[in-house]
């Protein structure tokens, strides 16, 4: 299915955001996560399935003022 | 006195974002130099091959230091109070930075968004610093909001340009005595940050004017010894200015004086 991915649409096989993290290679990173414009803890993300065309966000600690 | 944000002792009243610095070395060195106790962080979107962030994290985490997080950038209630919750998770802090920008080219504070996201994000139990104008109306809903901080503009963010409105600070200080209050972006140079201090607000929080100088460690010890001048000062009590000379030196004893030509 269609996701769009920190603003990049991309096609997965991910039934669930935990599945989309691991896909992508976020396992370990420290990361927090979006899921059309509503925040999705870490211990949710196993029971968030994704949809066509959801909108995900992930982010991680950056410099800022 | 010693300053609190929310019950937490912070041990010095400049306060740095982490943000423009020529090098992650540098930003450490320069914190470290300012004696800050606090730094402003922010969370942006991660490439899964960069891992940007956990390298940044970790130079952080070497600074044994507060961290807030802030929601830059984000224009509606609903972008900052997400962004906020991502921050929560990622940094293990309650606290926020909570901006809703309203302009580009002002970067100016959006404040009826403002006020909303901090009433839902004091309800999710966040303890929110908003970066704000200098209105006190606006000033009061955030307090009633559930805020314990403001943090008015100086001038806009990254200007350089110091107090565009010092009598609304005044103003603004005068009529919340007990709330800590930081000036919050605009400062350009040590003694804009001394004048703020000198009128009584608690802590100034700066990046630009740090990280963008020639010298950027030296520059944090500048700020850092403006912002204690400036705050020995208000604690000791200024003069009050007045329109006419007064000598200093005693008149009288005054050699060849005479009370004819006095």
């Amino acid at each position: 299915m269609k996701v769009i991915v920190n603003g990049e649409t991309m096609k997965t096989r991910a039934r669930n955001l935990d599945d989309l993290v691991a896909a992508l290679g976020f396992t370990d990173a420290k990361i927090a996560t979006a899921i059309n414009g509503d925040f999705v803890p870490a211990t949710a993300r196993e029971e968030t399935r994704l949809s066509e065309n959801d909108a995900i966000e992930i982010v991680t600690p950056r410099q800022g003022g | 006195m010693t300053l609190k944000f929310y019950e937490t002792e912070i041990g010095a009243r400049l306060l740095i974002g982490t943000a423009l610095y020529p090098s992650p070395q540098i930003l450490a060195d320069a914190v470290k130099a300012s004696g800050s106790q606090l730094v402003t962080v922010s969370v942006r979107r991660e490439a899964a091959r960069e891992r940007a962030g956990q390298g940044f994290w970790e130079i952080i985490k070497t600074l044994d230091v507060h961290v807030l997080p802030n929601t830059a950038g984000c224009k509606t209630v609903k972008e900052a109070v997400t962004t906020a919750h991502m921050a929560r998770e990622l940094f293990e802090t309650d606290w926020v930075k909570l901006e809703v920008i309203a302009n580009d080219d002002t970067l100016q504070p959006e404040v009826f968004g403002l006020v909303e996201a901090a009433r839902i994000l004091n309800g999710d139990g966040f303890k929110v610093f908003p970066y704000m104008t200098e209105d006190l109306g606006v000033a009061e809903k955030l307090v009633s909001a559930g805020c314990e901080v403001l943090m008015p503009w100086g001038a806009p963010i990254g200007s350089g340009q110091g107090l565009a409105n010092p009598m609304a600070l005044k103003t603004m200080r005068a009529y919340f005595p007990d709330i800590p209050l930081v000036v919050d972006a605009g400062i350009g140079a040590p003694s804009h940050a001394a004048r703020a201090m000198e009128m009584g607000y608690d802590a100034i929080l700066l990046n630009t004017a740090i990280a963008k100088a020639g010298d950027p460690v030296k520059m944090g010890r500048a700020f850092a010894q403006a912002i204690e001048a400036g705050r020995l000062a208000y604690e000791s009590g200024l003069m009050e200015p007045r329109d006419m000379a007064s000598p200093s030196t005693p008149v009288a004893g005054t050699p060849f004086f005479n009370i004819d030509s006095a």
